[in-house]
């Protein structure tokens, strides 16, 4: 590898911000603005360097690109990055959201900023860490380590509820790790008796235990062991993504952690868990997902139609968008397991259109949350008439989260539909009856916070978007309509990997037909 | 020049958005030179009676609205005057189906959706339509908004929903159809929810967002199914496909049915949902919440009809599947009916003329189920113009009495505003269908229709468009009667103030309605009269089994004249109740008192509703999030797990007591038990 390894640049960029931002001393009104302008610049110079990845990407090339190997610990874990077509937009998501953050908690937080700010940056490591690894320990560290930071945002820097809100957030992704870390164990000592070695060791077995990614993928494990595996990764990605009915931590964590932890937690560590399923379940366990891909349709179904319909009375703004997250992710899990080109590539699109959308809404319960301290809806109620450009982004994201075709959700949700009634109509059928449900909810909150008369005494001076708070949903806003009207851009980047992932599924899945009509 | 005609609109939509926005936002700066205690009072003002009476606000009106006023009405009359150039282009001329390709949208696969505009004879009638329409509701908005502080938002909402139509109507393919349907749901909910102070209006709009989504429902499964059918989404691949695929079955849901059937059934329901039709309809009585120019351009001529072109642009699908155009027939006959039958006892004059569009919607999909569809598409033309004048007019008429829609509290008001009342009698005898008015030519066509048709519900919709008609001239007439005739109800203080509206009002009128009184003689041999297939050149398709049109002219007598009598007789019932002798509709609601409420009440349709399914799914979602969440879930996971660790090791923290005699006989049993074992283990 002679080329420069920008991946880990961009990873540890943040961390090198991180520890720039830990020497800064004081606490006073100066130190506080060198620590916001070195996390600023930080997480911007990585969003720039980020898009150098997405300039240099080549659409056309299914596999991993930018790849870096190095050895590491030695007995075939090495340190292995790359990105391909599914994970690279993932990485820009991060990276774009990130200064977003940074800037929107400017103002807002008040204690202990430098440790806020250092929480944030190492969080961004893990996540982009996540997102590039190609080896399985590697990815273990990064995404449970992912955890540490998030539970400290809501556990220090939370509302009320915070620290009941960070242990149930701890406890529910804690039993999914385990069970990953048991998956992952086995997987490497199955490798140790069927992997070839690398010629360069010059061991004198001809097998070698492995956790790379890459290799893994194409061992062929037995059926019996891809079932088990198969459930120790789900049981850890489902948490995270979260479908029903694990997803009860996540209406409380969102409301519990400070808006620019809402962000990251919607728009990014609940991609995780699809981004996993895309990477592991589908591609090494075939066999298991093509069996349990009723399971996760179920599963699914419930959490459309359920958390839409609970989604419906929530009273606190975040709760109702952190329901409306999960039936999404509903529409994700189910794209995922549909198996068609259409529902993967429309998962995928979709994870990236909520990541942006309901990291958006999430700023702007933050933006009225900033000014009168309450997210119980009932507390609102006609700020169109004090807050015209909020109403407006307001408006784009809620008729993005509904789906409306000319927005960017519209794209996600009509290919991963689309892409499951090839396989299953009653599943498209029950899932189809969410766009009903969202626009019902959506509209009805919107509603109680934006129209009506501005009856509440204490809204009558409320103000209108700063320059601050413009300068943070102006991108979001254009993006949301851009990719709404030009998805080509993202769609080009998924469509190789994404053929390829569907393509050794079914491949794999025919040799397994084959061997079992050929057995008997 | 097309793509002029579609973009011109989006383009007036956002510079008046634009104004509109940064306007807004101007206006909240934290003043300096004004000081709170102005802003205060403006709000407190609005609290206490700015909502009701809209035109009268005495907010200033936003910067920039002439300008935002004259941008969009300016584009929007380029776009029309272009559309009648396309129109007689490509009726007259001979190219069939032409296509622009815009830009690919997205492709996944082998699913690949383009922006294109693909421009036939069915195009260009919509083009016409609603362009025509538009333009002439932007002038007349002019007039009827300027009293409102937000104009230019009005403006900007009007000109996204022209665009979000004209991107519909020359859709090539249906999932560009679908972000039209769409994007006219979403400029509907915006007009209707416009005046965003009133509770009403807000409901009104959510309603209609959302009763529209329960048809989109439906269609979003019928594009699913056509692309795995068909495995496109473009309208030619399609309709070259859809003779081959006529007659397979496919999986759906847990049964195996006719293909094309389903996917008909499936599509139909999402345009139930945009046309307003029999159990979808609820919606758009409740939209009149909304400015009357939006009435007329949104809820009569152009979106409300969506549903009607759909079919037609659909037809050689429909063709394909008789069962789907049965059900077709049946809900456009069960339509026209009771949609009047509403009609017949509503006060509010809006609301009469919102059944009536409910109804004529009817009509035109009895047209569609018993395959005439260019009559139906005839209708649709006409009814455009006689439509959108009533409402104007009904515009006219509340602009004249200070805001007031109750008819009973008209009356007289013939001399006061005589343009306007005869701007409305043109539209009242083009609606019922009054001989040689735009209404006689499209209307009596579609009943003759039902007439020959084969289908099993053709008789079905002939009975009930027949007695429709009768009920239609009476609500109409009843409209002008109790409107513009007798003595004035109104209170003598509104009476004084009643004005015949400015000629930017009433120009509008008389374009329209030049429209319903020779819409149908002029273009009755394009449509469907002689030399109507050199008119469509395929656009709309006719199976080779389909003799409609040409059964059409070996029809009984009576028939012919059917709808005339029927006309006539509703005509004198409605003169006789109003004005001979007013005392009989009191009588006649009196005695049949359970009827009269079952039609003031609109058939019970939204308790009905409202108990199915607004009060079960709240109840549900309580119940879910307090039980299924709370108690289920997290009583046995996450809560339950704790509480019981909490348990255990409150109870383990007993047994550490501090006393050194419990440790010490702790310590003496284990021995005990320890040595018993080695003992008994050797």
């Amino acid at each position: 590898m002679s080329e420069w390894p920008i991946l880990s640049t961009i990873i540890f960029l943040p961390l090198v911000g991180a520890l720039l931002v830990l020497v800064i001393r004081g606490d006073d009104e100066i130190a506080q603005r060198n620590i916001f302008n070195v996390a600023v610049w930080t997480t911007t110079v990585t969003f720039i360097l980020s898009l150098f990845v997405w300039i240099n990407f080549d659409s056309a090339d299914p596999g991993f690109q930018m790849v870096e190997r190095a050895e590491w610990l030695g007995g075939g874990i090495t340190y292995h990055m790359g990105v391909d077509g599914i994970s690279m937009l993932f990485v820009i998501l991060t990276t774009f959201l990130m200064p977003l953050c940074i800037i929107a908690s400017r103002l807002t937080v008040k204690t202990q900023f430098k440790s806020y700010m250092v929480a944030f940056l190492v969080m961004e490591t893990l996540m982009i860490g996540v997102f590039c690894s190609l080896d399985l320990v590697l990815f273990y560290l990064f995404f449970e380590g992912g955890l540490i930071p998030m539970f400290l945002i809501i556990g220090i820097w939370g509302g009320p509820r915070r620290v009941y809100a960070s242990f149930k957030f701890f406890l529910y992704t804690l039993l999914g790790s385990v069970l990953m870390l048991l998956a992952i164990m086995a997987m490497y000592w199955y490798s140790g008796t069927v992997v070839p070695c690398d010629a360069s060791a010059g061991g004198i077995a001809a097998t070698c235990s492995t956790t790379d990614i890459v290799k893994l993928m194409d061992v062929q494990f037995p059926a019996s062991m891809q079932f088990w595996l198969w459930i120790g990764f789900f049981a850890s990605f489902a948490v995270k993504m979260p479908m029903w009915p694990v997803h009860t931590w996540l209406p409380d964590a969102h409301v519990e952690a400070p808006t620019a932890g809402s962000v990251i937690l919607a728009a990014i560590l609940l991609k995780m868990g699809g981004y996993g399923f895309l990477r592991f379940s589908l591609p090494m366990f075939p066999l298991a997902s093509a069996d349990l891909a009723p399971f996760i349709f179920t599963l699914s179904v419930v959490a459309i139609i359920y958390t839409s319909i609970v989604a419906l009375m929530q009273k606190d703004m975040k709760k109702l968008i952190a329901y409306s997250s999960v039936a999404h992710m509903g529409f994700v899990t189910m794209g995922i397991f549909a198996m068609t080109t259409q529902g993967v590539q429309g998962s995928i699109f979709l994870m990236l259109s909520h990541g942006l959308v309901s990291g958006a809404l999430f700023l702007c319960v933050g933006v009225v949350y900033d000014r009168m301290h309450t997210r119980e809806i009932s507390a609102y109620g006609g700020l169109v008439n004090r807050m015209p450009l909020y109403a407006l982004a307001f408006m784009v994201f809620t008729m993005a989260n509904v789906g409306l075709p000319g927005t960017m959700g519209f794209v996600g949700e009509f290919l991963t539909l689309a892409g499951t009634y090839r396989v299953n109509t009653w599943v498209a059928f029950l899932a189809t009856t969410g766009i009903i449900l969202s626009a019902a909810y959506a509209l009805w909150l919107y509603r109680r916070i934006i129209f009506g008369k501005l009856e509440k005494g204490s809204l009558k001076d409320i103000l209108d978007l700063s320059r601050r708070e413009q300068l943070i949903l102006a991108p979001l806003v254009i993006l949301t309509l851009f990719f709404g009207f030009f998805p080509g851009p993202i769609m080009d980047v998924t469509a190789a990997s994404v053929d390829q992932l569907v393509a050794n599924y079914e491949a794999a899945l025919s040799a397994a037909g084959q061997l079992a009509s050929a057995s008997p | 020049m097309y793509s002029a005609i579609v973009f011109l609109p989006l383009l007036g939509a956002i510079i008046a958005g634009a104004i509109s926005i940064f306007g807004a936002h101007e206006r909240t700066r934290p003043a300096v030179t004004n000081g709170h205690g102005h802003r205060r009072g403006r709000g407190h003002g609005e609290g206490e009676n700015g909502a009701d009476e809209h035109g009268h606000d005495h907010e200033p009106a936003a910067v920039g609205s002439r300008q935002a006023e004259y941008i969009t009405s300016g584009f929007l009359i380029i776009s029309a005057v272009l559309s009648w150039i396309a129109f007689f282009t490509v009726g007259l001329g001979d190219e069939p189906t032409q296509r622009y390709q815009v830009f690919n949208w997205f492709s996944s696969g082998t699913l690949s959706v383009d922006w294109a505009l693909r421009i036939d004879t069915l195009t260009v009638v919509m083009l016409v339509v609603v362009n025509t329409v538009s333009s002439v509701v932007h002038v007349y908005s002019i007039g009827y908004m300027s009293h409102d502080p937000n104009r230019p938002r009005f403006f900007a909402y009007l000109s996204l929903f022209t665009f979000a139509m004209l991107s519909l109507v020359t859709a090539d393919n249906l999932v560009q159809l679908f972000f039209g349907w769409e994007g006219v749901g979403l400029a509907s909910y915006l007009l209707i929810g416009f005046w965003y102070q009133r509770p009403a209006a807000n409901a009104a709009a959510i309603k209609a967002f959302v009763v529209n989504r329960v048809g989109d429902f439906g269609f979003a499964l019928g594009i699913f199914a056509v692309f795995v059918v068909f495995n496109s989404v473009e309208f030619e691949t399609i309709f070259a496909n859809a003779p081959t695929i006529a007659g397979t079955r496919m999986q759906f849901l847990s049964w195996n049915v006719d293909t094309m059937t389903v996917i008909c059934l499936l599509l139909f329901l999402g345009a139930m949902g945009k046309s307003a039709q029999f159990l979808l309809h609820t919606w758009l009585p409740d939209a009149m919440e909304g400015p009357t120019p939006v009435s007329a351009l949104i809820h009569a001529a152009t979106m409300v009809t969506a549903g009607v072109f759909m079919v037609a642009r659909l037809s050689p699908l429909f063709e394909q599947a008789p069962t789907a155009l049965a059900f077709v027939t049946l809900i456009g006959g069960t339509t026209a009916f009771f949609a009047a039958t509403i009609g017949l006892v509503q006060n509010d004059i809006k609301r009469v003329i919102a059944y009536s569009t409910c109804s004529q919607l009817g009509y035109m999909f009895v047209a569609m189920g018993v395959g005439a569809y260019s009559i139906g598409m005839f209708h649709l033309f006409t009814h455009a113009f006689f439509k959108a004048l009533l409402f104007l007019g009904a515009g006219s008429v509340i602009h004249a009495m200070s805001d007031e829609q109750d008819m009973r509290k008209m009356g007289g008001l013939r001399k006061v505003i005589p343009k306007t009342y005869w701007m409305m009698v043109i539209g009242s005898l083009a609606l019922t269908g009054f001989p040689l008015t735009a209404g006689y030519y499209s209307k009596d066509a579609i009943i003759e229709a039902s007439f020959v048709g084969t289908n099993t519900f053709a008789g079905y919709a002939f009975v009930m468009s027949t007695a429709a008609a009768m009920l239609t001239a009476f609500y109409s007439w009843r409209l002008i009667f109790m409107t513009f005739h007798g003595k004035p109800r109104a209170s003598a203080e509104v009476m004084n103030h009643a004005h015949e509206s400015p000629l930017v009002m009433l120009v509008p009128l008389y374009v329209l309605g030049l429209g319903a009184l020779f819409g149908g003689m002029v273009f009755y041999n394009f449509f469907i009269g002689t030399g109507f297939e050199d008119f469509w050149k395929g656009a709309v398709f006719f199976s080779e089994e389909n003799h409609t049109l040409e059964e059409m002219h070996h029809i009984p007598f009576w028939v012919v004249w059917a709808p005339t009598t029927m006309m006539v007789i509703g005509t004198a019932i409605a003169y006789w109740f109003y004005m001979v002798n007013t005392d009989v509709p009191k009588q006649l609601a009196a005695r049949n008192d359970w009827l009269y409420r079952f039609l003031l009440n609109k058939w019970y349709f939204d308790e009905l509703y409202d108990f199915l399914f607004v009060r079960s799914l709240k109840w549900l979602g309580r119940f879910l999030w307090k039980r299924g969440d709370g108690w289920l879930i997290d009583g046995f996971g996450p809560d339950g797990v704790s509480a019981r660790v909490m348990d255990t090791t409150a109870r383990i923290v007993k047994l550490q007591s501090g006393y050194l005699y419990h440790y010490a006989f702790a310590m003496l049993i284990g021995v005990a038990f320890l040595v018993t074992y080695l003992m008994f283990a050797a």
